[in-house]
């Protein structure tokens, strides 16, 4: 995409403005015209991203006080040292990161999986493609309301675990305990997430060159030893992009814990951005719930930014 | 590659990918299944898969007592708008990146950037109380200004590569005819990065129908709600009394459209991620 030739307003047309001597001047209008196409988008971005991002950042050192008559008390860090001395808080970053490591690995094994069976001539290729990716495009209230019902007490899970499988007694309270609550919630996000991975994935594969594979082929390397020397330095800007976002999603994690289990038993499946928006939402603590947003927003910054150096092509490019 | 695989292989294949299917759909099956059956029979066990027998009560009843037409409309009126705005405002931008070079080009990109990386729940708090400032709680405008805002970077960035592909002689021969930029982008770039547009209008159309966090935030009269909070009450949060049922028929009614679309223009989907991924 970065091949191609340099659009028209790379070179001035100089002569152009020379011949308009009706007083369009040109290289000025030139000059100007990019912005006026950026001015109404990138305004409401300032107002409505930018501005509350850094908004975001300056709550977190108040306790900030939403009425409009009461004045908001300047804490410092305060806020920060609050949460590292806050039990819940630990129990929901426990959590988010239970959660991010159950489902950021199977989704993109899985999703891997799947993209590497059907590629090339899988058969009714189409159809499976949509059956995978149906789950990514149905709405996330909606899924998390059917697995709640589906690890309900008297839920399916149970019934194939206990009567059909007989791995339990079928008696588990899913959603009542912490950890079965996040093994529901987590095997959730791998359902709805699976498909997405494959989807990227697939289309990387189409990049892998045909000619390397047939050679590597001829000389007489195996399926796995293909995959390693071949396919996967092939898909490894896909394979960036795709932890990348599976990290952010994962600490983004919210509705399905929001819906499955409220946080519930106890704020023992509490999440971190369940806690903020309880902490903001629920007892109004706005300094405080801002200050745990920046805290994930921290941590995925990080950890992306990690990936980022970790995944970067040799070369210094993206592979396409 | 081009030799076709021993046919034991391809059968294990099919195998393995039939089953995932399996757990792909099944959850489908069941709220499909759990939408036509009635309230008493809805937590037996063994679980049925086909309703037995089967009903349309929760469907009259989400039709007509629990108001779910209005919140279907609600949230069309809402990701309609929403739609149109961001994908006017954002093919602009993307047609300035795309075309033009300027000083702050690079910055102002990567500043965009930063939307994509932000996790859009942190900013509910600063965006809570701008709305509560410029005085829209409780208002569809509210929802609207800020999903219009929240899907620009993504458009942008998906809208520029396309815009990138139109190839650099057609704008030339345009200008050279006296075509300003507004005609250009108009009358060149829009109709031929369609099927970019294509994708951005379903993305942006999904993530304001299916929107959840924002709108429980500022929403509060009923007549106001969107199909996602009309559906989380009806659920409630304990688990004796829910009317399954009933959940599932409105959630079936807000997702079988979404299914519908995905079906028809599956095409644009796959595009649209591929462009969006692996080009970056």
């Amino acid at each position: 995409m970065r091949n191609h030739p340099p659009s028209p307003e790379f070179r001035e047309p100089a002569p152009a403005v020379a011949s308009r001597a009706s007083g369009r001047a040109w290289i000025r209008r030139g000059s100007a015209t990019p912005h006026l196409f950026l001015l109404p988008g990138f305004a409401l971005f300032a107002l409505a991203i930018l501005y509350p991002i850094a908004q975001a950042f300056r709550m977190s050192f108040y306790d900030w006080k939403i009425v409009g008559s009461a004045t908001s008390e300047f804490l410092g860090l305060e806020n920060y040292l609050r949460a590292l001395g806050d039990d819940k808080f630990w129990v929901a970053f426990g959590n988010t990161a239970f959660y991010a490591v159950a489902t950021i690995v199977p989704q993109i094994v899985l999703g891997l999986a799947v993209a590497l069976l059907l590629h090339g001539r899988a058969p009714a290729r189409p159809l499976f493609r949509v059956l995978y990716y149906l789950p990514v495009v149905t709405s996330w209230v909606v899924v998390s309301l059917v697995f709640r019902f589906l690890f309900a007490d008297q839920g399916l899970i149970n019934y194939l675990l206990g009567e059909v499988a007989h791995v339990t007694d079928g008696q588990t309270s899913w959603l009542a305990d912490r950890w079965t609550g996040m093994i529901a919630i987590s095997a959730l996000g791998i359902w709805k997430g699976v498909g997405w991975s494959m989807m990227i994935f697939l289309a990387a594969l189409q990049g892998v060159p045909a000619a390397l594979m047939e050679a590597a082929m001829i000389d007489g390397a195996g399926p796995w030893q293909r995959f390693r020397a071949v396919t996967l330095p092939a898909i490894r800007a896909a394979l960036g992009f795709v932890t990348i976002m599976l990290v952010i999603g994962g600490f983004n994690v919210f509705i399905s814990v929001y819906l499955m289990t409220a946080g519930g038993p106890a704020g023992r499946t509490e999440v971190l951005l369940t806690y903020m928006y309880n902490q903001a939402f629920g007892n109004l603590d706005f300094g405080y719930g801002s200050a745990i947003a920046v805290i994930v927003t921290l941590i995925v910054l990080a950890l992306s930014l990690i990936q980022l150096r970790m995944f970067r092509n040799p070369d210094g490019g993206y592979v396409e | 590659m081009n030799r076709p695989a021993p046919w034991p292989l391809t059968s294990l294949r099919l195998l393995v990918l039939v089953a995932g299917a399996l757990v792909m759909v099944t959850p489908f099956l069941y709220l499909l299944s759990i939408s036509f059956t009635e309230q008493s029979y809805v937590l037996t066990m063994p679980p049925q898969l086909i309703p037995d027998p089967p009903t349309l009560a929760n469907y009259t009843k989400a039709l007509t007592v629990q108001d779910v037409p209005r919140y279907f409309a609600n949230s069309l009126y809402v990701a309609c708008v929403s739609t149109l705005l961001a994908l006017v405002l954002s093919s602009m931008m993307a047609y300035a990146f795309a075309r033009f070079r300027f000083p702050g080009r690079e910055l102002l990109f990567r500043v965009l950037l930063v939307g994509l990386m932000i996790p859009a729940v942190m900013l509910l708090i600063p965006q809570f109380i701008l709305t509560k400032y410029l005085g829209l709680l409780d208002s569809h405008l509210g929802l609207i200004v800020f999903y219009v805002a929240g899907s620009l970077a993504i458009n942008t960035f998906l809208l520029r590569g396309f815009f990138e592909s139109i190839p650099a002689e057609l704008d030339e021969a345009m200008q050279m005819d006296g075509g300003n930029a507004w005609t250009r982008y108009w009358r060149l770039a829009i109709p031929l990065a369609r099927p970019g547009l294509a994708t951005a209008t379903i993305f942006t159309f999904f993530s304001a129908w299916d929107e959840f966090a924002w709108a429980l935030t500022i929403l509060n009269s009923p007549e106001l709600r969107t199909l996602p909070i009309a559906i989380r009450l009806f659920a409630g949060s304990g688990n004796n009394a829910v009317q399954w049922g009933l959940v599932f028929a409105a959630s079936a009614i807000a997702v079988v459209p979404v299914i519908i679309v995905f079906l028809v223009f599956q095409r644009h989907f796959v595009q649209g991620l591929t462009a969006g991924a692996v080009k970056g």
